[in-house]
């Protein structure tokens, strides 16, 4: 099938970007969405453009590097798949689709599509862990966790920190994000010691990333790849009620 | 140059108490004063940088990709095997290295792989304090299941994610140090080059991948856990930048690059779709525990799966290996899907396909088990395939996945440049000529929360402290020099084939004469080819844009000219070890049913090979392996 691209083109942080069409000729419904891309990366190196830049590592779904809006909705227009699993059969020849990157204060671009997601990291180190030294843990059955916390932490851990719940968000709010890790380890033994101090120390630093608040909207709910569910963020909301 | 792998004397239980008890000890208040350089943010560097610090150490951490979050760990879906006999189905340490040997093919290092085992039931405990969220049964306590080269339940898990959880849980207590401004963290940089002064390991060239700058980074010792090579393949497994280079480079610079041959074939991949491809994904080795392996009993049977009754089905791996049957290795899995496949009986576009059948399962179990088990890799399955696998059986066929291969160390984990530690996949030692299921998580946690945190203590408080060169040493400003020139020179070219032309003419050729089975004549004619197409690439590559900017181009560039005298050293160490063994299957030597021949007289034995300038060979050298343990025998799964 060929398809017509309309891509965010901006060169670095400092100069605007634009959108650029591109074509995209004959696309085999098996390609995934980022083989798309290389197929037309190629024909622009070979002509002596500059190739489309991305973000994306393990092509599996799960390291959480791409991050496309596309057509307006990140990763695309399937529910729980992420860029890289998206494939060209979802599309249909003659289509139109728009490339863009994530849209928000606190993920500024750096090239292309590829947008600075350290705010996340910044996050998690605010207290998104146990703080626990390696070695002279007890012994791991000593600690019995029954297995519907165990199951839903495991649900909220799931998050791959792509950043698709702030991208969608009007405010670019990361209280998914947030509510999923603080979910996960509220929702465990291990993680009751710093359950204050976590919340509140990762609801800080999320502040001052300058990620938005919350209206309850669930757009990030509905374009997160992994199906994290809003629920966690009633748990975060709660969790910093306590704290 | 003799390699001495410094094992400990005394009985193999013993050893690694005794040598911790004997090492020498860095006093908590010198900690400070040393700096570990360390690379890459997986399983091994991840969990190495956070035990490092925590140690109070000074520790500057690489990574290339945006956050240490994303490692390449984070992929593995299975599990992480360990020792706790929780089942008590009979496992136990001595157990689980009987099974790890014999599983490499007794191409591993015994007191290292002993190690191991003693170790793994530690980081299960470590893993559960820090909050990963393994499966469990109704009673709270931790759940198990089997995995392929085991007949005992030791493989713990977090549904088809455990890589992730596990990563997520190193990636935590390194975020903690990074927090705490223990660990200075350094993502979207790769390192470039290995700095060595006075023959020790001092510090590393760095070049940021956003803005292009290099800098240079001097250090008390240099840690690289920076993966395997699978990616020499080009269709491989492996996420699309894991790459050799800081081990090539290091190898390079004076680091023996041992056993590069020993690449292991996933055999549950989905099958290749055509020529865009730009990886292969894996399904997990744990659908084997349900899933059936079958083919049809005709040549070039088209019908539909469920079409083809019982009696008509050929379940191939249960009837070649009776006791072990789905979960024989995967070495041994992968070469059967091969050999029915090149007979004629394979399925799907093209016939490189084998069924993974699930429909006994799901009357046995039920669907809503099956989806517990194994819900999200039903899911991605039907994403790329299109087909639903609860309704007709996957597709599967062999990948490159995993290379047991890697630079050569010691038991200390140190290669033969003093002061240069790796870790974890980026090392030979512990799985031999093949790695089983669920044991790569295991050793990349291993080594870096409770291996190398001992081992580098020790060198460290030999090497004594500031003794940190300053980067004004000529050795840094040559390395730094030699760095720029190449990235000029491969932006200078303007030539007019793409850097991934060159890469998937590499693979291919890597994977049709050296892939899952080799011989003499493939092996010759792929050095022969791989230095034509390396002067082609210095010749005709295209690498658009700058150095001073974000360029996916040219930092692929750079790693394809090491894949490119990376594949040629593959090449040879297949060609010079002359027998099959593990994921080394050379045509020449197998028995008369097919299975891999090994000759313990003359290659019980790993091989490292010593860099001696481009267009020179290598010069080969061996460390044999002592089995006091372990009677090499025949590997048989029948």
């Amino acid at each position: 099938m060929d398809l017509k691209l309309k891509v965010w083109r901006q060169k670095n942080s400092k100069e605007k970007g634009k959108i650029v069409n591109y074509d995209a000729k004959g696309v085999s419904p098996d390609m995934s969405f980022l083989e798309m891309l290389d197929v037309v990366n190629e024909e622009l190196i070979v002509k002596g453009d500059d190739p489309i830049a991305f973000e994306h590592d393990c092509r599996e779904g799960i390291c959480g590097s791409c991050n496309i809006m596309i057509n307006g909705e990140a990763h695309g227009p399937l529910p729980g798949v992420t860029t890289c699993q998206l494939h060209m059969r979802s599309f249909k020849d003659g289509d139109t689709i728009y490339l863009e990157p994530w849209r928000a204060k606190a993920f500024p671009v750096i090239k292309d599509l590829v947008v600075d997601r350290s705010a996340f990291d910044r996050v998690i180190q605010s207290g998104g862990f146990v703080s626990i030294n390696t070695g002279g843990a007890p012994d791991a059955n000593a600690l019995p966790i029954p297995k519907k916390d165990a199951d839903v932490a495991m649900d909220a851990a799931t998050c791959i920190g792509c950043g698709a719940c702030v991208a969608s968000c009007k405010n670019a709010s990361a209280m998914l994000f947030v509510s999923a890790k603080v979910s996960h380890l509220a929702l465990l033994p291990q993680g009751q010691v710093e359950k204050k101090e976590r919340v509140k120390n990762m609801v800080n630093a999320m502040d001052k990333e300058g990620f938005g608040n919350c209206t309850n909207q669930y757009e990030c709910e509905a374009a997160c790849p992994k199906d994290i569910k809003r629920d966690f963020i009633r748990v975060l909301n709660k969790e910093f009620i306590l704290s | 140059m003799s390699l001495d792998s410094k094992i400990p004397s005394g009985p193999l239980e013993k050893k690694w108490d005794d040598y911790k008890s004997h090492i020498k000890l860095v006093n908590p208040a010198n900690k400070r004063k040393y700096t570990i350089i360390v690379i890459g943010t997986g399983l091994a560097g991840g969990s190495a940088s956070a035990t490092l610090a925590e140690l109070g150490y000074n520790v500057k951490t690489f990574c290339f990709q945006d956050s240490p979050r994303r490692a390449h760990s984070i992929a593995a879906q299975g599990g992480i095997n360990a020792a706790k006999n929780y089942q008590n189905d009979g496992d136990s340490v001595y157990r689980l290295f009987y099974d790890t040997i014999k599983g490499g093919d007794f191409r591993a290092r015994e007191a290292n792989v002993y190690r191991l085992a003693q170790v793994s039931a530690n980081i299960i405990d470590q893993c559960v304090a820090q909050g990963v969220p393994f499966a469990r049964e109704y009673g709270g306590h931790l759940d198990n299941r089997s995995f392929g080269g085991a007949q005992v339940s030791r493989t713990f898990y977090a549904k088809g994610q455990t890589g992730q959880q596990l990563l997520l849980g190193a990636y935590s207590s390194l975020s903690r140090q990074i927090g705490l401004g223990n660990v200075k963290m350094y993502p979207r940089t790769e390192m470039v080059d290995l700095v060595v002064i006075d023959g020790h390991a001092k510090g590393v060239i760095i070049r940021d991948l956003v803005t292009g700058k290099i800098s240079v980074h001097a250090g008390d010792a240099v840690v690289l856990a920076s993966g395997g090579y699978g990616n020499v393949f080009y269709l491989s497994t492996n996420a699309k930048g894991s790459n050799v280079t800081a081990t090539f480079r290091a190898y390079k610079k004076g680091a023996f690059f041992a056993n590069p041959c020993y690449t292991q074939i996933h055999p549950t991949c989905i099958p290749v779709s055509g020529d865009h491809q730009s990886k292969l994904t894996l399904m997990s080795e744990s659908l084997r525990n349900d899933g059936r392996i079958w083919v049809p009993k005709k040549q070039g049977d088209t019908r539909n799966p469920a079409d083809i009754p019982e009696s008509e089905r050929d379940y191939y791996l249960e009837r070649k290996y009776p006791s072990y049957g789905n979960l024989c290795p995967r070495d041994i899995a992968s070469r059967s899907a091969k050999e029915v496949c090149d007979a004629g009986f394979g399925v799907g576009p093209g016939g490189q396909g084998v069924y993974l059948d699930f429909s006994s399962a799901i009357q046995r179990l039920g669907e809503h088990t099956i989806a517990e088990r194994y819900g999200n890799l039903f899911q991605m399955y039907e994403q790329i395939t299109g087909e639903n696998p609860y309704k007709v059986p996957m597709r599967i066929y062999p990948a490159v996945h995993y290379t047991m291969g890697g630079l050569w160390v010691d038991y200390n984990l140190m290669s033969n440049l003093p002061g240069l530690f790796v870790i974890g996949e980026a090392n030979f030692s512990d799985h031999g000529a093949n790695r089983l299921g669920a044991s790569a998580l295991m050793q990349g946690l291993a080594d870096g929360y409770f291996v190398l945190p001992y081992t580098i203590g020790n060198y460290l408080a030999e090497v004594g402290f500031g003794k940190t060169p300053s980067v004004d040493h000529a050795e840094f400003k040559k390395a730094e020099t030699d760095v720029n020139e190449q990235t000029n020179k491969l932006l200078s070219i303007k030539g007019k084939r793409t850097v991934d032309s060159f890469h998937k003419e590499l693979g291919k050729l890597m994977w049709n004469n050296c892939g899952m089975a080799r011989d003499e004549k493939s092996l010759k004619e792929a050095l022969t080819k791989i230095p034509q197409i390396r002067e082609e690439f210095w010749k005709n590559v295209n690498v658009p844009g700058s150095g001073t900017e974000l360029n996916q181009s040219l930092e692929k560039a750079g790693r394809v000219a090491d894949f490119l005298e990376f594949g040629e050293l593959l090449c040879l160490d297949a060609l010079t070890r002359e027998e099959s063994c593990g994921g080394h299957f050379r045509t020449e030597h197998q028995m008369e049913d097919g299975e891999a021949k090994r000759d313990d007289n003359k290659f019980c034995h790993a091989t490292a090979w010593e860099w001696k300038g481009s267009g020179t060979k290598p010069v080969e050298h061996r460390e044999h392996l002592e089995f006091e343990n372990i009677k090499l025998a025949t590997r048989s799964y029948k």
